[in-house]
């Protein structure tokens, strides 16, 4: 692969260029040493698996978060951002996937949001509608005026104002973050001609996404990050599917993993769905029994949590069927034997302020079961080191905090665990002993269901893999299927090379 | 534990001073007196801290108060033979305004804040209203006994004292904390967070109905009776480190706030400082001990989580 990143066509202005940059979140590093360049009117995608780090690049440029090496030059001075605002007034804009938008308020002033120009001191509505208006003109966008309410927009012309409000603070770069992501086929066609006529306007467009076949239609040059870290930079037309996905998740699966179940520790069946749907899913018809791990593949809004979410019992199931029960309720869920090891364990996993003992022991007083492990014994089992009961659990790792909540479920013998992102956010040796924990929870007779984006943790640790595509069941793999098998079928299409 | 120890620190500097400058309260009848006085707000503190742990507010509990003695005063009307039969009438009611305060907050989602001061409101829009502003009928020799014995008001406190240490240590108490700590993860435990709250609501209303009935037979009968008895109780709550939002602090160092509280008052009162100040100082100390809580938060957050 040439490395292109420091070699610009000739004619072309370099009006980005970061370089060595490196980030790290509680002594978890996300970044090492990522070069990215943007000239002006070119896009230049940026692509990687989830938690490759892409996002994380993308809030530095935008000022949300500070580097902790490296330097970002924009148009030849070096910058640092300090604040959001202070991106904003150096020409950059980014489009979030959620868009900053207020419903309620019109067009005009969502774009004038916090600079709207002032006559007297009065805002002058009539200059801010007349300015926007022909920025609308300009993209060839007559849907709507700058009068309507944000509110009664569809969400491409939503993203049009996102677009609107970038071009009216004049910015240089645009990012835009999985644009498509909530688009209409058709109007997805719209999206590239609004790109191409900021291509044409002489702005850089970073874009975003895991769609291969938008960055072959759109890039002029890719960027592939994996692991936090720059794999390469390469002209879009030098490159095919396949290359791309490789570079994306090909990698040595090094990490341990303990021992799969073998075919005599799977015994019966602990639930079934058939043809179970809700707002967010359609159709799934899944078995778990008990001793084995199933993992779920998806990329983001495919429905991966939400089919954690719906068999626990929080965002119910409301068509197909379910067995032995289908919870309608957290508490039935739980009463059933089901338990959640969430993805965001600080927001709901954890009471923080609370003891260890008293966290460990939530879930076996909410339903007041009577048997109870004694906590010294859990805490001994889930390897809490030290294993103290009084200790707050906010000043825990991530590991120990983890622990805590596998403990919480534990104290009431589930027949069914599901876990989501079982490892976000813990050190590696945290990481193996929660692999070995999970392992060990299933030889006990527990089903487990394992959501997971880390392709090597998924791959490793489950005895078969079930994908989602937006909501519905994409295919099954059997044990020790390759990532390209795993990320063909998540991303359909586009990476079936 | 740990954030309760200041307050007890300074409940024990504030005794001291009462007794160096009246030596009368080191006796057992002058102590005796200081707990009788107290009582009720200890009482209406325990009561306050289920609600507030859990993340709520319960700003009813002082018309409560009002409502409960005007109505035993004109129900017994001198007769013996009533006491009992009202006593039990008015545990009903503090549970009864308390499970509708509980059930306007969880289930139609109206903020505690705004559902307990128009309970406030309305129980004493409706004292005002069944009274003309004048009391009428009188308590019974039979319900006075409780606030005007000394012996009576401290046994009832530290039963109410007992009752509160067991259901914070019962699964009860527990996931009621959690709720207020973390609303969401309560949730996704299995926890009923709405009915634990409810329940918290209906044991502050019947701390606001035993407060009532001492307050009865010490203070007398009238329509101020338990004017703002709310603020006094959520003050000694905050001064006990109790955490306004939920989730943090210990129901006896909430009672020891109310200690405070009455201490300060009695010193106050010594010191021949107005007894108008009262509500002054209640202000700053309200300020002052949640701006203390405050600057504490994020002291924490930076020391190293690596235990």
């Amino acid at each position: 692969m040439e490395d292109t990143n420091q070699k610009p066509a000739e004619s072309a202005q370099v009006i980005l260029r970061m370089t060595g940059i490196g980030k790290s979140f509680l002594g978890i590093r996300v970044l090492r040493g990522i070069d990215l360049s943007a000239n002006a009117g070119e896009v230049h995608a940026v692509v990687g698996e989830n938690g490759a780090g892409k996002s994380t690049l993308m809030k530095i440029l935008a000022g949300v978060h500070q580097p902790d090496e490296g330097t970002v030059e924009i148009g030849g001075t070096t910058r640092s951002f300090a604040h959001p605002v202070e991106a904003q007034r150096a020409g950059v804009a980014i489009i979030y996937q959620e868009f900053n938008l207020l419903p309620e308020r019109s067009v005009a002033d969502n774009v004038f949001l916090g600079r709207e120009p002032t006559r007297r001191g009065l805002v002058d509505r009539a200059a801010m509608e007349e300015a926007t208006a022909r920025l609308l003109d300009e993209l060839d966008e007559h849907g709507f005026g700058p009068r309507d309410l944000v509110k009664d927009l569809s969400v491409a012309q939503q993203q049009v104002v996102e677009i609107v409000k970038a071009l009216s603070v004049d910015a240089r770069i645009v990012v835009m973050d999985e644009p498509t992501a909530a688009l209409a086929e058709h109007e997805v066609e719209l999206l590239y001609r609004l790109i191409r006529r900021l291509q044409g306007r002489g702005i850089a467009v970073l874009y975003i996404s895991h769609r291969l076949r938008e960055v072959f239609d759109l890039a002029d040059r890719v960027t592939v990050l994996k692991d936090g870290a720059h794999v390469a930079t390469v002209p879009a037309a030098d490159v095919t599917t396949a290359e791309l996905v490789k570079m994306m998740v090909g990698r040595e699966l090094d990490a341990y993993f303990p021992p799969r179940a073998d075919a005599s520790a799977v015994g019966e069946v602990r639930l079934t769905l058939a043809q179970a749907g809700n707002a967010k899913l359609d159709g799934i018809d899944l078995e778990l029994r008990a001793g084995e791990i199933v993992g779920v593949a998806g990329l983001q809004g495919s429905g991966r949590s939400s089919l954690a979410k719906a068999i626990f019992g929080a965002e119910p199931f409301t068509r197909g069927e379910m067995t032995p029960v289908r919870p309608a309720s957290v508490r039935e869920g739980v009463a059933a034997g089901i338990g959640l090891v969430t993805e965001d364990r600080k927001a709901e996993g954890l009471a923080l302020n609370q003891p260890v003992r008293d966290n460990a022991l939530l879930v076996a007083r909410a339903i007041g079961h009577r048997s109870r492990t004694a906590v010294s014994d859990l805490l001994r089992r889930v390897q809490l080191s030290p294993p103290r009961e009084e200790t707050e659990v906010k000043y825990l790792s991530g590991g120990n905090q983890q622990k805590v909540v596998l403990a919480k479920w534990l104290t009431v013998a589930p027949k069914v665990l599901l876990f989501d992102e079982p490892t976000r956010g813990v050190d590696v040796g945290a990481k193996a002993a929660i692999h070995d924990l999970m392992r060990e929870i299933a030889g006990a007779g527990t089903a487990i269901l394992m959501i997971s984006s880390e392709l090597p943790e998924l791959i490793g640790m489950s005895d078969r893999i079930v994908v989602l595509r937006d909501g519905r069941v994409a295919g099954h793999l059997p044990a020790g299927a390759t990532e390209e098998a795993v990320m063909a079928l998540a991303a359909a299409d586009e990476a079936a090379a | 534990m740990k954030r309760a120890i200041p307050i007890f620190v300074v409940l024990a500097g504030l005794l001291v001073a009462i007794a160096a400058a009246n030596p009368f309260f080191l006796e057992p009848a002058g102590f005796l007196a200081f707990l009788k006085r107290v009582a009720p707000l200890a009482i209406l503190a325990a009561g306050q801290y289920f609600v507030i742990v859990s993340g709520e507010f319960d700003l009813s509990v002082g018309s409560l108060v009002t409502v409960e003695v005007v109505v035993a005063a004109r129900l017994i009307d001198g007769d013996e033979a009533m006491t009992w039969p009202v006593l039990a009438l008015l545990v009903v009611i503090g549970l009864l305004v308390g499970l509708v305060n509980g059930l306007v907050t969880t289930r139609l989602r109206v903020p505690s804040f705004i559902t307990t001061l128009g309970a406030m409101l309305i129980l004493s829009g409706a004292v005002f209203l069944w009274t003309g502003g004048a009391p009428r009928g009188a308590l019974s020799q039979g319900f006075r006994v409780f606030g005007r014995e000394g012996v009576w008001a401290v046994a009832i406190l530290a039963v109410v004292v007992v009752a509160a240490v067991l259901l914070m240590r019962a699964d009860f108490g527990r996931t009621l904390v959690a709720a207020g700590d973390n609303e969401k993860a309560a949730r996704l435990s299995g926890v009923r967070v709405d009915r634990v709250r409810v329940f918290a609501f209906m044991l502050s209303g019947l701390s606001a109905a035993v407060a009532g009935i001492l307050l009865g037979g010490f203070a007398g009968v009238s329509a101020q009776v338990g004017q703002s008895l709310e603020f006094q109780a959520i003050t000694a709550v905050v001064l006990g480190g109790v955490v306004l939002g939920g989730g943090r602090g210990h129901v006896v160092a909430a009672i020891a706030g109310a200690f405070t509280l009455e201490a300060l008052f009695t010193l106050l009162n010594l010191h021949g400082i107005s007894g108008a100040l009262e509500y002054a100082v209640q202000g700053v100390i309200i300020i002052a001990a949640v701006a203390v809580g405050g600057l504490r938060l994020p002291a924490l957050r930076l020391t190293p989580s690596k235990v």
